[in-house]
């Protein structure tokens, strides 16, 4: 056994309202940059939908993750050699138009257009090309709320095993939203893939980076992670990614994403693993087992010996004391109601995912569906389980099914509480659970307090670097020292390109 | 004056590019580390990447290691394993001619692709493009070489580039004579070809000093990093 910690995060989808506040504040602080306009470390997609960049989970098409072939673990693009052999083009890396091609607006012919008979009017143009753009065909977030045809829309991969005809039409339709940053895994395969060996995960906290010194853009990353959250810039050549906001989880505080949540659905946590067992875990055959087998490698923090070895391995602690305080810990094991996004991916992702509940179908409605207790039947909801099973388990219903399930009895027990009066230990009882723990549930997902939610001991700078060394120092920055490692000439005195003007500029 | 211009080019000139291209290249990696990088623009454009970029890179790297092999390599192993001139000639102008086709017509898609398409155009420097125009021409000359060496199969000629390469790294004076009275193609080859490797730090070329070989004796997949002192210094 050898204990490692790290940062974990679970997004509360019951609660999410889609309205990218997150997107947004992690754009202005992190990738607000040349090369990085179409970059999202956080994005928010309506499901069913196919996603961005488009199709991202189809992994028979983009080839990222890992494979098991006879219990030997191996990136699905291909072993190390195979690997190389794709250095000069990468059939496996996706387009940029596969995003979005970034885009601008004329705003400066709003003020200096001619007098005219017909309005002006501010048009696209590319930011890559410089070119006018007719017309804006994708974007981040082109399914937004349901939008475009179900056609298109249900290539979904989700509704594998699904029938998936009847949820076109206007009576059964469903959507829930999916807010999508780095899954910071244990079994990270852009690490993997990278050959140059710049991308790692911290020992401390999880963290997986990107050296953008050591990165020399060979682009195998981009391909390799399966939820697409590593971004090319195309303007510097190097990848980037989801710092999980780093400076300020060191400080103990949470990620900017996270910080701004207006539904408060995000809640972090340190979780304690078995770093010995990460092979194992995701070399399980069956897909299906994946998530049971992540669970496996989590160690209770309140175990004495997992204590001692935590001690031994350098865990400081207050990371232990902040463990025994997880949210984390608290929704992906004591309650069961948290899981990982595409367990099949065998990355062993860190951030977790309650599903969403949703209206009963109209089927229900109409009383052919049984109701047990004044519960209705979670398999009659609207959002179809299995759409969820594929989501989150690889197909696996029963853990959805009793998480729902569980999130109903806390809605039923606390309506008898508050309404009637009554504490009703009974429906506390039948989803497996104890009224005390239906109460600290309620607390922590319903009222979602600031310090329930975020739980982050700070980083152990003092182990890091010699403070004294550091004062008057530049702070973050893309490595290269203080230099942002882009001059306006190159060495041969290029002229500037003429750069487009944004509308802070133009006023 | 013939004999004076020879020396500048063929004796003085490549200690200038061997010194610019050493010196620059571990300045680069060591100031400027951020700026060294492939450069790929296969993000914004797969279209023509894929063959262009393969053809070239395959072509480029068996002419490469078949440069440096074959000029580099002191002719007396040669003569004891019994290779004679001839053979190594026909062999040099055969693997050299196909691989060169192969990494020209590689070169011509990228070019194509480097000047025609707006997205690429846009985003190239201008190094960007003058090396890989300088790339287009070295392959036509080194191609244009082949005709020539018809003419003497015996392979003296090829003898002395090999007497001429060895001669400058090993600090001979009057190396340059070797190539006094050869062809002005072979010349001009030359000259580009020194000019390449002075320019080479400046542009993306760089990218082929860190050709992930270790990757793959790398131990295992995972890398993690542990941000204590006492773990990064023992």
């Amino acid at each position: 056994m050898k204990v490692r910690a790290q940062i974990g995060k679970v997004l509360n989808l019951d609660k999410c309202i889609g309205c990218h506040t997150c997107s947004i504040t992690c754009k202005n602080v992190w990738t607000s940059r040349d090369g990085m306009e179409y970059a999202w470390f956080n994005n928010v997609e309506t499901k069913p939908g196919i996603g961005y960049p488009k199709d991202w989970e189809n992994q028979k098409r983009w080839n990222g993750g890992w494979d098991v072939k006879g219990g030997r673990l191996k990136p699905r693009m291909g072993g190390k050699w195979r690997l190389l052999s794709k250095i000069f083009a990468n059939p496996d890396l996706p387009e940029i138009d596969d995003y979005y091609e970034p885009f601008t607006f004329d705003y400066a012919h709003l003020q200096q257009a001619k007098e005219s008979k017909a309005f002006p009017t501010a048009r696209p143009r590319s930011l890559v090309s410089g070119e006018r753009m007719e017309k804006i065909n994708w974007g981040p977030n082109w399914e937004e709320i349901l939008g475009g045809e179900f056609s298109k829309r249900s290539a979904d991969y989700n509704f594998e095993g699904v029938e998936k005809e009847i949820y076109g039409q206007f009576e059964n339709t469903f959507m829930m939203y999916l807010p999508r940053l780095c899954e910071h895994c244990l079994n990270p395969t852009c690490v993997a893939a990278c050959p140059a060996g710049s991308i790692y995960k911290r020992e401390e906290d999880g963290i997986v980076l990107i050296d953008q010194d050591k990165c020399r853009g060979w682009r195998m990353c981009v391909s390799g992670c399966p939820y697409k959250k590593i971004y090319y810039n195309w303007k510097t050549g190097k990848s980037e990614k989801c710092i999980f906001c780093y400076p300020r989880i060191e400080a103990g505080l949470p990620t900017v994403c996270s910080e701004t949540c207006v539904g408060r659905i995000r809640y972090l946590g340190v979780m304690l693993y078995d770093a010995d067992r990460i092979e194992e875990a995701a070399s399980i055959e069956n897909v299906e087992d994946l998530y049971q087998a992540q669970l496996d490698i989590f160690l209770d923090p309140n175990d004495p010996a997992v204590i001692e070895q935590a001690r031994a391995d350098g865990v400081p602690e207050a990371w232990l004391e902040a463990a025994r305080k997880s949210p984390v810990w608290k929704m992906a094991m004591d309650w069961k109601i948290a899981f990982p996004l595409h367990p099949e991916y065998r990355t062993l992702p860190m951030v977790w995912y309650v599903p969403p509940l949703s209206p009963i179908s109209s089927a229900a409605h109409a009383g052919q569906i049984a109701v047990n207790d004044g519960m209705p039947d979670v398999r009659s909801l609207r959002i179809p389980m299995k759409y969820l099973a594929n989501l989150l388990t690889a197909g696996k219903e029963e853990p959805i099914a009793l998480c729902l399930e569980r999130m109903l009895a806390m809605r039923a027990y606390m309506r008898a509480k508050r309404v009637d009066g009554v504490i009703d230990e009974n429906i506390a009882t039948k989803v497996g659970l104890t009224a005390a723990q239906i109460d600290e549930m309620y607390q922590v997902m319903a009222i979602a307090n600031y310090e329930d939610r975020f739980v982050i001991p700070t980083g152990h700078r003092e182990d890091a670097e010699d403070m004294f060394d550091e004062r008057g120092s530049c702070g973050f920055s893309f490595g290269n020292g203080c230099s942002s490692g882009e001059t306006s000439t190159n060495m041969f005195g290029a002229p500037a390109r003429k750069k487009l003007q944004t509308p802070s500029e133009v006023f | 004056m013939a004999q004076f211009i020879n020396h500048l080019m063929f004796g003085i000139y490549p200690y200038i590019a061997l010194a610019v291209l050493a010196l620059g290249s571990v300045f680069r990696y060591d100031r400027e580390s951020y700026s060294w990088r492939s450069g790929s623009s296969q993000l914004l454009r797969r279209k023509q990447l894929m063959w262009g970029s393969v053809l070239f890179h395959a072509g480029v790297l068996v002419i490469f290691f078949g440069h440096l092999g074959g000029l580099l390599t002191p002719i007396i192993i040669f003569d004891t394993i019994g290779i004679s001139h001839e053979a190594k000639q026909i062999m040099a102008m055969a693997v050299g001619g196909i691989a060169g086709i192969l990494a020209f017509a590689g070169a011509s898609i990228l070019l194509h692709r480097r000047l025609f398409d707006a997205r690429i155009r846009r985003n190239s420097s201008f190094s960007d493009i003058m090396i890989l125009v300088l790339l287009w021409l070295q392959l036509i000359l080194g191609l244009a070489t082949i005709p020539i060496s018809m003419q003497h199969l015996d392979g003296h000629e090829m003898v002395k580039f090999m007497n001429w390469a060895q001669g400058i790294f090993t600090f001979r004076a009057g190396a340059s004579d070797y190539v006094l009275d050869t062809s002005p193609i072979f010349k001009a080859h030359l000259t580009l070809g020194l000019t390449i490797l002075l320019l080479f730090p400046f542009t993306r070329l760089v990218h082929m000093l860190s050709a992930p070989i270790r990757y793959v004796w790398r131990p295992g997949y995972q890398i993690v990093r542990s941000r204590k002192l006492a773990a990064r210094h023992g």
